[in-house]
C-alpha cells in the first residue's frame, strides 16, 4: 500500500473486496425483495391471463384490501391467538427451564424422566387433542396445554444441554472455593446455558404460535374458538379465499415477527462475550 | 551478598513444613498410575516447582494437594495432621478459566462472592488485587477484549484475591509468547516475596523453573514420581540481570541435566519409540 497526499490507497485486490462485500450487503435486502416483488406481480397476472375467479385464487390486491376491510375481525382474532402463543410461550420458558434446572440436578433424575419429554415431544398434539378435550374444560387451558406441548421441548432439551457443558476448570474452580449446588447453578451453569437456553427459545417462539393455530384448529372443529385459525376455517367453509389469504398472512407475519424480536433478545443478552454474538473483523 | 544468600538459603530450610506428602500414589480407575510413592515436603514460603517431562504426574500431584482429587495410598499431611482450610488455596489453571460473560472485576469478585461477601464490601480488595498485576483501568472489559496475558493476570488475581497460604499454579503461562511470560515471571515474583505465601508451580520449563523457585522438584514419568530435587541457591529479588547472568546460565544447565537423566530413566525402562 502506498499513501498519496495523506489518503489510503487500496491496492486492487483489496479494493475488489470491499467491493464486493458492499454488494453482498445490499444484495442480501435487495435480492429477497426483488424476488417477492416478483412473484407477488407474477401471482396478480396468472389471476388475470387465466381469469381465475376470486374464490379459488384473490389477486394479491384483493387479499389486501380485505385485510384492511375485516381488520376488526382479524385483528380481533389475531389477539386471541396472541394471548394463547405468548401464555403457552411463557409457560414453556417457566417449564422448559425448571425441568432442565432439576434434570441438572442429577443424572439420574434426567435418565428416569427424559423419556417422558420424548414422548411427549414426538406424538402429534392433533392425536393428543382428543384426549385432552375429554379431561380439560376450559377452552383457554385446552389450548394452552396444546402450545405448551410443543413448544416447550426445544427449550428443556437446549437448556438441559446448556446446564451440562460447563467448562471442567470452572467446575473445579467453584469447588475449590467451596460453591454450595445453589452457587454453582446461579453463577456458573445458568450462565453457561444461556446461549443454549436462547436456541431453543427462538424455535420454540415459532413452535408455540403453530402450537396454539393448531390447537385452535382442533379445537375449532367443535366450535367455540375465535382465533385466527378458525376465521380461517369459517372462510374456508364461506369459498371467502380472500380472507382466507389475509389470515395466512397475518399468521406469517407473527411468526416473522416473533422470531425477530427473540432474535434480537438473544442478540442483546449474548453480544459482549458469546462466539454467535460477535462480528468477525475481516 | 554471599552472606545474604546464605542467611536466606538457611532460613527457607528451617521454614516450618506446611505440607508432607508420604508415599503417594495415585491410580487412575482406567488403571494407569499417574504417580507412585512420592515423598516431598513443602515448607511455608517455598518456591516450588514441580520440573518434568508430560505424562510425569505434576499436574495430578497438584490436583492432590489442591483437594481435587484424592489419593489411592499414601497421605497428605498438612501442617502435622488434618486437612487445610481450602480458603487457604489459590489455583490458577492452565488456561484463564474466566467467567466469559463476566466482567475483569466480577471475575476477580468471584472466590468473595461465594463466600457471600458483597461486591461493595470487595472492592477495596478486587481493586488492589487489580493494581497489582497491572489491570487497573481494565475492571469493566470481558475477557475476550483481553490478551492472552491480561487474561492471566485476571487468573491470578482472582486465585489471590483471598489472600491464600498456598498458590497452585498448574503450567500457568505455557501458552503465552516469550515476552509476555517473561513479565509475568517478574510480576508473579515480586508478588510472591510481597506477601511470601507458598508457590508449587508445575512447568515443563527448565528456564522458568530455575528462574522462579528456591527448590526444583525433576520429576519422571511412567509412573509419575520423584526423581531428583535441586535448591536453587540464588537471592532474590531475581530481575532481568539474573536472568542473564552465568550463575542463572549454570543453574539451567545443572537443572537440564537433571532433566535428562529424568527422561532417560523412563526412556530405559519402557523402550519407548516402537
Amino acid at each position: 500500500m502506498t499513501v498519496i497526499d495523506g489518503t489510503l490507497k487500496l491496492d486492487p485486490e483489496e479494493a475488489r473486496r470491499v467491493r464486493q462485500e458492499r454488494l453482498e450487503r445490499i444484495g442480501r435486502w435487495v435480492l429477497p425483495l426483488a424476488i417477492m416483488v416478483l412473484a407477488i406481480w407474477l401471482w396478480d397476472r396468472i389471476c388475470v391471463w387465466n381469469e381465475i375467479p376470486q374464490y379459488i385464487l384473490p389477486r394479491p390486491g384483493v387479499v389486501l384490501t380485505t385485510l384492511y376491510n375485516d381488520a376488526g375481525l382479524l385483528f380481533s382474532a389475531l389477539l386471541v391467538t396472541l394471548r394463547i402463543t405468548f401464555l403457552s410461550l411463557l409457560l414453556a420458558v417457566v417449564g422448559g427451564v425448571g425441568l432442565a434446572v432439576l434434570f441438572a440436578q442429577s443424572k439420574w433424575v434426567e435418565m428416569s424422566f427424559f423419556p417422558f419429554a420424548i414422548v411427549l415431544q414426538v406424538t402429534p398434539i392433533v392425536a393428543i387433542f382428543p384426549l385432552i378435550n375429554i379431561y380439560v374444560d376450559n377452552q383457554t387451558t385446552k389450548l394452552l396445554l396444546c402450545a405448551w406441548i410443543v413448544a416447550f421441548f426445544p427449550i428443556l432439551s437446549n437448556t438441559t444441554l446448556g446446564l451440562n457443558s460447563v467448562d471442567r476448570n470452572l467446575r473445579d474452580l467453584f469447588k475449590l472455593n467451596g460453591a454450595t449446588r445453589w452457587q454453582q447453578l446461579r453463577y456458573l451453569r445458568l450462565p453457561a446455558a444461556m446461549p443454549y437456553f436462547l436456541g431453543g427459545l427462538k424455535i420454540a417462539g415459532g413452535l408455540s404460535l403453530i402450537g396454539a393455530v393448531v390447537a385452535e384448529f382442533v379445537a375449532g372443529a367443535t366450535g367455540q374458538s375465535s382465533g385466527l385459525a378458525s376465521r380461517i376455517i369459517e372462510a374456508g367453509y364461506r369459498l371467502n379465499a380472500p380472507r382466507l389469504f389475509a389470515a395466512l398472512f397475518l399468521i406469517s407475519l407473527t411468526g416473522i415477527l416473533i422470531f425477530l424480536v427473540l432474535s434480537l433478545i438473544s442478540h442483546l443478552i449474548l453480544r459482549r462475550w458469546h462466539e454467535s454474538a460477535l462480528k468477525q473483523e475481516r | 551478598m554471599m552472606r545474604e544468600q546464605v542467611a536466606q538459603t538457611l532460613a527457607s530450610n528451617m521454614a516450618p513444613t506446611l505440607l508432607a506428602l508420604r508415599g503417594v500414589g495415585k491410580v487412575f480407575s482406567n488403571g494407569v498410575t499417574a504417580l507412585s510413592d512420592v515423598d516431598l515436603t513443602i515448607r511455608e514460603g517455598d518456591f516450588l516447582s514441580l520440573l518434568g517431562p508430560s505424562g510425569c504426574g505434576k499436574s495430578t500431584a497438584l490436583r492432590l494437594i489442591a483437594g481435587l482429587s484424592t489419593p489411592t495410598s499414601g497421605v497428605l499431611d498438612w501442617r502435622g495432621g488434618g486437612s487445610l482450610d481450602r480458603a487457604n488455596i489459590g489455583f490458577v489453571f492452565q488456561e484463564p478459566t474466566l467467567l466469559p460473560w463476566a466482567s475483569v472485576f466480577d471475575n476477580v469478585w468471584l472466590p468473595l462472592r461465594l463466600k457471600g461477601i458483597s461486591r461493595a464490601k470487595a472492592a477495596p480488595a478486587i481493586t488492589e488485587m487489580l493494581a497489582r498485576v497491572h489491570l487497573t483501568g481494565f475492571e469493566d472489559a470481558v475477557p475476550r477484549e483481553l490478551s492472552g496475558g491480561m487474561k492471566m493476570r485476571v487468573s491470578i488475581a482472582r486465585a489471590m484475591v483471598t489472600k491464600p497460604r498456598v498458590l497452585l499454579m498448574d503450567e500457568p503461562f505455557a501458552a503465552l509468547d516469550e515476552i509476555t511470560r517473561f513479565k509475568l515471571n517478574n510480576d508473579l515474583l515480586e508478588l510472591w516475596q510481597d506477601e511470601r505465601f507458598t508457590v508449587v508451580f508445575v512447568t515443563h520449563s527448565v528456564f522458568e523453573s530455575v528462574f522462579l523457585s528456591n527448590r526444583v522438584v525433576v520429576m519422571a514419568a511412567r509412573p509419575g514420581r520423584v526423581f531428583d530435587e535441586l535448591a536453587i541457591e540464588a537471592s532474590y529479588p531475581r530481575d532481568e540481570a539474573f536472568r542473564t547472568s552465568p550463575d542463572y546460565a549454570a543453574l539451567c544447565r545443572q537443572a537440564s541435566d537433571v532433566l535428562v537423566n529424568a527422561i532417560n530413566s523412563t526412556a530405559g525402562s519402557h523402550h519407548d519409540g516402537h
